[in-house]
């Protein structure tokens, strides 16, 4: 796979470099862009990265990295806010899964302050409350739209695009007035958020001029005629606002997210965000139907419930009428395309032999006696440790999952199976979930090994997982960084367990 | 086909199906009473013991698993007649109505301590979720537990 | 009404020692009132004295002086055994330690009906505290004549007896003892100035051994010879078996006998991980037929008004006309809810010949075994109960149903201890719940800001459903030659069952209060902790705070203001006092609650302040800080009071915010913690801090259910007082919430 894009990779820079000869202003951001792609497919980081170092500053050159600051605006009164405009901004922020980044765990809403690690240093998400002074209570309405259109904060300094401005830039005029009236109407909260932890020189930000040069295209969402309005709504929502490219999509090594490769998979704190275009993992291919259910309720029968960062996704778009939430079905659908017919068929069998497995639903734990093969300890580990929840044929999303149905399973990808082996689905508090225990405690990294490949071996027709070994050790040491959170909706009340500071993480 | 662990100090040799979970090894095999079933489902924490010092629901651990290492249990921390710190503070505060959960909360709090002696209260609050109490006894369980760090603390600090 | 059965009920406890005696007439608990009711004297001794009222049924001493207290209530976590104990000693003049206490059991114990009701204290507390008073004056009379001295002369001290003429200890004097003698309700009781262990503080006898891992619960029994069975339910209330397809479970390894009479089907086997190996292998292979028999739960408050049988007038007086001008109308509602044990039920049985010994938790050992016996066909007399500790039972749960359970298999494997325990999903969906309420609530202000009239309708089945006959077992229910479940008819009885507390104490001149029955059971439901005061007070209560902002009146102002009993106001000011209550303004989505209610309108009072945060995005809330002020009467056991108070406030929290029980047409479906999720760490408050109400020498008030509605009607008060949103519908869910709340 690696090679493969490796390659493609390789073939662009070279067509980038010839295009440069030929027209060299042009050129040139394509062809850094292209160079930045190859080297993020180099094993060697460190080499790469001076490289990439070195390009930035070259891009930063072409601009003038300072933008205007935006005056300080008085204070909205929320009072005088259109309660209508309100409610439309909730909406939106929900599709935004504005909440989830903007919000320590246990904390205030949108007080900001959460942690967000990645490849470059800890970044800390800024308080987006009114409060006047450490909020944006003196942002106008311009310069909030800047920030979303241009990732300019209001005093005119670019922001990291762990803001995704990249995707909200799509946003219309009206949607940004909306979630601005929203944000305007919450609690003021006053709390400044830790400095960013970065690499050198990334703290220092007209860099991310060059960055945004290369990287970012300022522009609203421009609807495609032949398309239906479900498809274009569905897009707006989903490439906009939604941002889903920021976790399915693979970032190059500067973090931007590669165009080539939209939607084929990328990773969000530690978990895997599989393919949503047609290198979809999950054995049973999604529809439109199966996505808006899962969407809107985060789970569905054939896949399961939804996990790791997209279990905040998922919570927050409950709140959207389900003509939004079946429009980015439709448009989520078509990206996927059409299955084969093999699979589908594949598939039909699958569910069927499934639903007939399945006991009178009553029993937490109708375990089918699996018998554990004499001196098979993957298993064994199952029939003691995971039969009696996943054999056990209650329906979901209380009942564990039919290993048969997992797409975590069947990934090329064993980083999820392992996440949610090690570190459980800690329960919600006060809402209805599915609770699952970790189990770092229980399973060593070779019963984790044993216990993964026999799930492998038994549940797929896949091969087995190269390299598995060597993850269940690092996401065990935090050498792979995972966050685990409760979640069935966005859990920030009464001390909710923080992503960093679980007390069950062997860091 | 026997394994071998060590219960509470003692070395023993469970003769169970390596499949069977260690909750039933330790009640019905070595006649134990500290771990209790709740829900056999990983979700009330019941049945949490320790085992190499880490709190685990015994009901959902396969007893191959636990093949040579260390399993404490309620009865490790201390006896009716010599009762350990976390047992002391539990008595003192009166932390128990029903105590069918109480066991568990001790493990996971002892379990909790050794690896962190000065968690602050939330941290604690945090390590028990994943315990449940019905008779509302949560208060009493925090402030037994905050008494116990107090009492491990300054037994450390004198030591 | 209200007020005469208080004063009477006053009257009636004071007379203790006074020999005046205003006794009311009402027979012990019926087997349908299930203990629920008061149980009173009808001879001028108090508590279960009344119907027991020789000496040596309550204690006992022996030659060595080892005395020995007996009750016939049972201890369910709550301490009774503790307080029963410190009563005791304080009365004979030793100290707890000396004590052994005995409980519940019908081959050694008093018949005291059912541990229910927080009756224990008013109960068996005056029982053992008159029996050991009298034990203690037959003492110091015998050491008196042995001595040749006065009584006056004679000073009691650790078991001894010390006068002019010398020292004579208890185990001594023993044996010229007759305790077989009838107590005398005259007997002096000791002045609360002199009390030295009473009011004080002592560490629950039960405690050291649970922290130990001790075999104190009956879960921890392990009789020689034991083997292990479990029960497969029908996967829904309605379910028919058509085959059990036991063949191959009977072959699998440790599997004894598979068990079928009926739609009971159980399996039993040497040990316990394979009798539940053995019991899944058998729940895939059983057939069933299982028809839609329950109404849709969307619609369950519209089918209870459909499904009317009778309507009860709970109290009247004047003539209630609720018009337009500074009234609320209002109606709330509370779903199906769990017991919810952490510990699934469980019992241990073995039948010896032509005897069967049931160890179970059940809360009362004598109904018990009669519904044991009968299911059984066998003499009461062959059938002994023994209470054993359980997981906290929170009201009739199914301690009674796994008794019967470990009988029907015992008599299948004679000879051979049975032990039986309920499966999680067994105890989620088999238990009999917290029955499903709801009440329309109309009240009116008149321009001096007092209530002038009100109206109350409440629409509830049976909230009484233990055994009560074989027939509410559940077990029987499903054998071959089933023993029908007999549906409870209308009780309305002082304590109120369905209603109670749905008598406000407040002054109204024109009031009127319906309980309209509902008698059909889609579900069996029965007594859960308070019974119907959960709910109604929380609707009373969050209505008088609805109607205070009528009045534009402080809350707890508006409630003085219709209150004139001393004791309601004291415990109302002082939970006030510790709170800081104020209408200082508080930030934005923070508020703060009141809650007042007498428990049963004849029990401990309760009054309790919080203080909490929602969070409008989540609709969570935060609990800041809860202060309650807990008037008991004689606090025996101040921690105690303190424990149970807590609790109750803690789990009605967990009540009120997030339980509701979920089903379709056929089944229950939230069968685990997921599904059905309970308070954790995560949402407990920050604080709580129960203030106890110093009463020496009143009589003992029943306090453990006191806070549950007080805490649900407070919460709802404050989410009120924090939103502008007054939430009438159970749960106070994070989702319904958001939604109420909209942005």
């Amino acid at each position: 796979m690696n090679a493969v894009r490796d390659n493609t990779a390789f073939r662009r820079l070279v067509a980038a470099l010839n295009r440069m000869l030929a027209h060299p202003d042009l050129a040139l951001k394509g062809t850094i862009r292209s160079a930045v792609d190859w080297l993020s497919m180099r094993k060697s980081r460190l080499l790469g990265g001076l490289g990439l170092a070195g390009l930035l500053v070259l891009a930063g050159a072409f601009v003038w990295a300072a933008e205007p600051e935006i005056d300080v605006a008085e204070p909205v009164d929320p009072s005088s806010l259109d309660p209508d405009l309100v409610e439309e901004g909730a909406r939106l922020a929900a599709v935004g899964n504005c909440i989830a980044c903007h919000t320590v765990p246990g904390g205030e809403a949108f007080a900001g302050g959460l942690p967000l690690p990645t490849p470059f240093g800890t970044i800390h998400s800024t308080n987006i409350t009114p409060d006047p002074e450490t909020g944006i209570g003196r942002w106008s309405e311009a310069a909030f739209r800047r920030s979303l259109h241009e990732g300019v904060a209001r005093n005119g300094s670019h922001l990291y695009p762990a803001f995704p401005y990249t995707h909200y830039t799509l946003t219309s005029d009206e949607d940004v007035a909306a979630l601005y009236a929203y944000l305007m109407s919450r609690t003021p909260v006053e709390k400044t958020a830790p400095e960013n932890d970065l690499v050198f020189p990334l703290g220092f930000r007209p860099l991310l001029a060059g960055w945004k040069l290369l990287y970012f295209d300022d522009g609203r969402f421009e609807p495609v005629a032949a398309e239906s309005d479900d498809w274009n709504r569905g897009a707006y929502l989903a490439e906009g606002l939604g941002h889903c490219s920021g976790c399915h999509t693979p970032r190059n090594a500067l973090g931007a997210t590669i165009d080539d490769e939209h939607w084929a998979g990328g990773e969000a704190e530690g978990w895997t965000a599989y393919a949503i275009n047609e290198s979809n993992p999950a054995p049973v291919p999604w529809d439109t139907d199966a996505l808006a259910f899962y969407l809107r309720h985060g789970w569905h029968p054939a896949h399961g419930v939804s996990r790791g960062p997209m279990a905040e996704v998922t919570g927050n778009l409950g709140r959207l009428p389900d003509s939004d939430i079946h429009a980015i079905a439709v448009y989520t659908d078509a990206v996927m395309g059409e299955p084969d017919a093999a699979r589908q068929t594949a598939a039909d069998d699958l569910l069927a032999a499934v639903e007939n497995g399945r006991g009178s639903g009553q029993s937490a734990d109708t375990m089918a006696a699996i018998p554990a093969a004499e001196g098979d300890r993957g298993a064994a580990l199952y029939a003691g440790a995971c039969a009696s929840c996943h054999s056990a044929g209650r329906p979901q999303p209380y009942g564990g999952l039919d290993f048969r149905l997992s797409t975590a399973v069947h990934s090329d990808n064993p980083q999820n199976i392992i996440n949610v082996t090690l570190y459980g689905l800690p329960p919600a508090d006060g809402a209805a979930s599915p609770i699952m225990p970790a189990f770092h405690g229980v399973l060593s990294d070779d019963d984790m090994v044993a216990l993964m490949s026999y799930m492998r071996e038994t549940f797929t027709d896949e091969p087995a997982w190269e390299g598995l070994e060597e993850r269940v050790a690092d996401t065990r040491s935090g050498a792979h960084h995972v966050s685990v959170r409760p979640a069935d909706m966005i859990e920030r009340a009464p001390g909710n367990l923080g992503a960093e500071e679980q007390p069950w993480r062997q860091d | 086909m026997a394994t071998g662990l060590t219960v509470n100090g003692e070395a023993v040799e469970a003769r169970s199906d390596p499949d069977t979970p260690l909750l039933y090894v330790l009640r019905d095999e070595l006649g134990l009473n500290g771990a209790k079933y709740g829900c056999g489902l990983g979700q009330c924490g019941s049945c949490t013991v320790m085992v190499d010092g880490e709190a685990v629901l015994s009901c959902l651990m396969p007893l191959l698993t636990v093949e040579g290492r260390e399993v404490t249990t309620v009865e490790g921390l201390g006896t009716l007649e010599e009762p350990g710190p976390m047992q002391r503070a539990f008595i003192a505060e009166n932390a128990a109505q029903c105590g069918y959960c109480i066991p568990g909360m001790m493990m996971r709090a002892q379990a909790t301590l050794t690896a962190n002696p000065d968690a602050k209260e939330v941290e604690i609050r945090q390590a028990l979720e994943y315990n449940l109490c019905r008779c509302g006894t949560h208060m009493r369980i925090l402030r037994a537990i905050r008494r116990a760090q107090d009492e491990m603390r300054n037994a450390t600090e004198e030591a | 009404m209200t007020e005469h059965l208080r004063l009477t009920r006053r009257g009636f406890v004071g007379a203790a020692g006074s020999g005046l005696v205003v006794a009311f007439s009402m027979a012990r608990a019926d087997a349908q009132a299930g203990g629920e009711a008061d149980v009173t004297s009808t001879e001028g001794l108090p508590g279960s004295l009344g119907d027991i009222s020789q000496l040596d049924s309550w204690i006992r001493i022996d030659p060595e002086g080892a005395i020995t207290v007996f009750t016939g209530k049972a201890e369910l976590g709550q301490g009774i055994k503790t307080a029963l104990l410190l009563v005791a000693a304080e009365e004979l003049g030793v100290a707890p330690g000396e004590l052994e206490i005995v409980s519940a059991d019908t081959a050694l114990t008093p018949d005291e009906g059912y541990t229910a009701a927080s009756h224990s204290m008013e109960e068996s507390g005056m029982a053992i505290r008159v029996a050991a008073a009298n034990v203690y004056l037959l003492l110091l009379e015998a050491a008196a004549e042995r001595l040749g001295a006065d009584i006056s002369e004679l000073e009691a001290r650790d078991g001894e007896i010390r006068g002019p003429g010398g020292t004579l200890s208890y185990g001594a004097l023993a044996g010229s003892l007759d305790l077989a003698v009838a107590a005398r309700p005259d007997v002096p009781l000791r002045d609360p100035s002199d009390f030295s262990v009473m009011g004080g503080e002592m560490t629950r006898i039960d405690i050291p051994p649970k922290v130990t891992g001790q075999p104190i619960f009956v879960q921890d029994l392990r009789p020689e010879g034991m083997v292990h069975a479990r029960i497969v339910r029908p996967p829904s209330p309605g379910a028919t078996l058509t085959a059990p397809n036991a063949d191959d479970v009977e072959t699998m390894p440790g599997v004894v006998t598979v068990v079928r009479d009926g739609n009971f089907l159980a399996v039993v086997a040497e040990r316990e991980w394979q009798a539940i190996q053995a019991m899944r292998a058998l729940e895939d292979a059983a057939e069933w037929e299982t028809p839609a028999t329950l109404p849709r739960q969307s619609d369950i408050h519209a089918w209870q008004r459909d499904n009317v049988s009778e309507v009860g007038t709970v109290d009247a007086a004047g003539t209630p006309e609720v018009g337009e001008a500074r009234s609320v109308r209002m109606t709330f509602t509370r779903p199906y809810t769990l017991h919810g044990s952490i510990g699934p039920s469980c019992a241990v049985a073995v039948m010896e010949g032509e005897d069967l010994h049931v160890w179970s938790h059940t809360q009362g050992v004598y109904p018990d075994r009669a519904a044991i016996a009968e299911m059984l066909g066998m003499e009461p007399d062959r059938v002994r109960v023994s209470h054993v500790q359980g997981s906290g039972c929170y009201g009739h749960n199914g301690a009674d149903d796994a008794a019967a359970d470990a009988a029907l298999v015992a008599r299948a494997v004679p000879g051979r201890p049975v032990r039986v325990q309920w499966m999680r999903e067994q105890e989620h969906a088999w238990e009999p719940f917290g029955p499903v309420m709801s009440m329309d609530v109309a009240g009116q202000v008149d321009e001096e800001g007092r209530i002038t009239d009100w109206t109350y309708d409440l629409w509830s089945g049976s909230h009484v459903a233990r055994p009560g006959g074989a027939n509410k077992l559940l077990a029987a229910n499903h054998l071959a030659d089933p023993f029908p479940f007999e549906l409870p008819d209308l009780q309305i009885v002082p304590p109120g069952l369905g209603d109670r507390n749905a008598v406000p104490l407040y002054q109204i001149p024109n009031k009127r209060i319906l309980w309209h029955f509902v008698k059909p059971m889609p579900m069996r439901t029965s007594a859960l902790r308070a019974l119907g005061a959960h709910a109604n007070i929380f609707a009373l209560e969050s209505f008088v705070d609805e109607l205070a902002l009528v009045a534009e009146t402080d809350p707890v102002e508006f409630r003085l203001r219709h209150l004139q009993d001393q004791r309601d106001r004291d415990v109302i000011e002082r939970a006030a006092t510790e709170f800081g209550w104020s209408q200082d303004p508080l930030p934005r989505n923070e508020g703060r609650g009141f809650a007042f209610a007498r428990y049963k309108n004849l029990a401990a009072y309760c009054a309790l302040a919080m203080r909490i945060t929602v969070e409008p995005e989540t609709g969570r809330v935060r609990v800041h800080d809860v202060v309650a002020a807990v008037d008991s009467g004689e606090a025996v056991h101040p921690d105690g009071i303190r424990n149970q108070t807590e609790g109750g406030i803690v789990q009605s929290l967990s009540w009120t915010l997030f339980e509701e029980i979920v089903f379709d047409e056929t089944r229950v479906t939230s069968i685990d913690w997921s599904s059905y999720p309970i308070m954790r760490f995560g949402s407990v408050p920050e604080r709580i801090d129960v203030h106890v109400m110093d009463r020496p020498g009143d009589p003992f008030l029943g306090t453990g259910e006191a806070a549950q509605g007080p805490t649900a009607a407070a919460l709802g008060n404050a989410i009120r007082s924090a939103t502008g949103v007054r939430m009438k519908d159970l749960p106070l869910s994070p989702d319904r919430l958001a939604a109420t709340l909209g942005v």
